[in-house]
């Protein structure tokens, strides 16, 4: 299973035992395994009713708040590891939620859609914005109000002084390390504060 | 899902002198309980809940004879209900100061002989959480599987979690605050000095004049009764509906249906409340403050807990809003302890606590799920 596969890359990322935070949780299915499977503990985010009850079903400790308000709620470098999965594109603030990240986490792990990938590009070269597996939305449906790219993300975290220690694309399910930006829908980056 | 049926208050008494905070000790008092559901074998599935301002001990069924003599949480205990009574043992303790059966300032003062009434000790939170862990001593339950409350209930719940860290494994506290604000306060003093100026009031002796001062508990429900609710569930209830097509042109009847709401609400109120007891129970109200030992820092406050957390607020709270509890959670964040928070959308205001919002007793269900699932 591919999603199975991508959630697999991730934890993969995440160090034993670690102190987690999970911004935008949704149902706390990794926390939960990196619970099961790592050792690691830690909290999610999550503002949305049903997936915060199903974490709360799981045994996932889960906050329900806003990440549009912030994140004050929690001390700076008080995680080990701040993930952001497929979360910043929905949001608003989203350099300031990525500096928030590096803020309150000693690593930070953010994936989110990689408009570059191949079929997009296409889509775009005839004139259409893409849909996709991926980016499944429609240009004025789409909950993904931030589109960015793989080659994007990497200005970005120079532009803040975020050190990147590791960073692959993700396509159905496996790694891509060589030309992620054409090769894959989605895009992954674990950074610190260098 | 069903009712836990008739149910019957017992009663315990404590020859042992309760110390409490102000340095004052109540001698020979007794505290009235309600129990639902059966204690395991091993005594790990109580689950204590604690009552607010104006409830009591008798939490969930009714009592035999008696019509809508349903407890105040009814709607949540029970067969089959989110804090389900085939698996958990649930407690009601009635706190001391109250006018409904525990000692109080109706009752005898054994070192005079005469009736309390204002000289009834002032009682803390951390009193009756005291005096909660006495009853437990009794039925012989060591650790609690949960505490549970409700805006001041929740109170206590928390200072279960400060007091004695090492009797329950899960704290659950709604719609309440690790203190009140300086508006909560004001209202409680509002509510305080129309007791108190009431001429029936009697200095807080009017058992001996046989009368009741029925003014002043009016008034202070009133006033409670307003900030309970929320402005926008008000204008929905009520809005401008008046009571006749036309104006009376009158500053003293009724004109508005809400000024006939809140009169029946002031009226109902008098006939069964103790004003020395609301005046008690505003001030432990007032007076909680678990940070204050800790000057006034919150996170450190919370050093010495040790179980899990669930906290729940209400978006249209504003007596005691959800900004109050994610304090609470901010503070249970630095001391890296357990706990999920829920913010429920729901218009009802404070009295959201005690309705049947599906996403908020969801949470509920599912959280006792979990602990039931610790001991099963």
């Amino acid at each position: 299973m591919s999603a199975q596969g991508v959630m697999e890359q991730i934890a993969a990322l995440v160090p034993e035992g670690s102190r987690v935070l999970d911004l935008g949780c949704g149902t706390g299915e990794l926390l939960a395994h990196l619970q099961k499977t790592r050792g690691c503990t830690g909290y999610g985010v999550e503002l949305d009713d049903a997936n915060l009850l199903e974490c709360v079903k799981r045994g996932v400790n889960a906050i329900q708040l806003n990440l549009e308000e912030g994140l004050s709620i929690f001390e700076d470098q008080s995680f080990d590891v701040v993930l952001q999965l497929e979360t910043l594109q929905h949001l608003r603030n989203t350099e300031l939620m990525l500096r928030e990240t590096a803020r309150v986490g000693r690593i930070g792990i953010v994936s989110f859609p990689n408009f570059a990938h191949w079929p997009n590009r296409l889509q775009v070269l005839f004139g259409r914005m893409p849909v996709t597996k991926v980016l499944p939305y429609e240009w004025y449906d789409t909950p993904n109000i931030r589109v960015g790219t793989y080659a994007d993300f990497e200005v970005l975290a120079r532009k803040n002084r975020l050190r990147i220690l590791d960073s692959f694309g993700i396509q159905q399910g496996h790694a891509v390390r060589s030309r992620p930006n054409l090769l894959a829908s989605m895009a992954v980056f674990k950074f610190d504060r260098g | 899902m069903g009712s836990v049926g008739l149910v019957e208050a017992q009663r315990v008494s404590f020859a042992q002198p309760l110390p409490l905070r102000s340095g004052a000790e109540l001698r020979d008092y007794e505290l009235v309980y309600e129990t639902y559901g059966r204690l395991n074998a091993d005594k790990s599935n109580a689950v204590l809940v604690c009552h607010a301002l104006n409830a009591s001990h008798h939490v969930a069924g009714s009592y035999a004879g008696q019509d809508k003599s349903e407890g105040w949480w009814d709607n949540l205990i029970g067969p089959g209900k989110p804090l389900d009574t085939d698996r958990f043992f649930v407690i009601g303790i009635n706190n001391l100061g109250s006018c409904f059966g525990s000692t109080g300032p109706m009752h005898v003062n054994p070192a005079t002989g005469r009736v309390y009434g204002a000289d009834f000790p002032v009682v803390t939170v951390q009193d009756w959480v005291d005096a909660q862990a006495r009853v437990l001593d009794t039925l012989g339950i060591t650790q609690l599987a949960a505490v549970l409350g409700g805006s001041l209930g929740g109170m206590q719940a928390l200072d279960w979690s400060l007091r004695y860290p090492e009797r329950l494994r899960h704290c659950i506290a709604i719609a309440t605050a690790p203190s009140l604000s300086a508006q909560n306060i004001a209202f409680n003093e509002v509510a305080r000095r129309a007791i108190i100026t009431d001429p029936d009031f009697h200095a807080g002796h009017f058992y001996q004049h046989g009368v009741v001062p029925k003014r002043g508990l009016r008034v202070a429900r009133m006033i409670g009764h307003i900030t309970y609710l929320s402005d926008d569930v008000m204008e929905q209830k009520f809005g401008r509906q008046m009571r006749a097509a036309e104006l009376g042109y009158s500053t003293q009847d009724i004109e508005f249906q809400i000024e006939s709401y809140l009169r029946y609400q002031g009226d109902k109120f008098s006939e069964y409340f103790d004003a020395n007891t609301y005046l008690l129970i505003t001030r432990a109200l007032d007076y909680f403050d678990p940070a204050r030992e800790h000057g006034g820092d919150l996170s450190r406050t919370f050093a010495s807990a040790r179980c899990k957390y669930l906290l729940a607020s209400f978006t249209t709270d504003w007596r005691f809003a959800p900004a109050r509890s994610r304090e609470i959670v901010k503070a249970l964040l630095d001391n890296k302890l357990d706990v999920s928070y829920a913010e429920i959308d729901a218009p009802h205001g404070h009295d959201a606590f005690l309705l049947e919002d599906p996403r908020y007793h969801g949470v509920l269900r599912a959280y006792f799920n979990r602990i039931s699932g610790e001991f099963q």
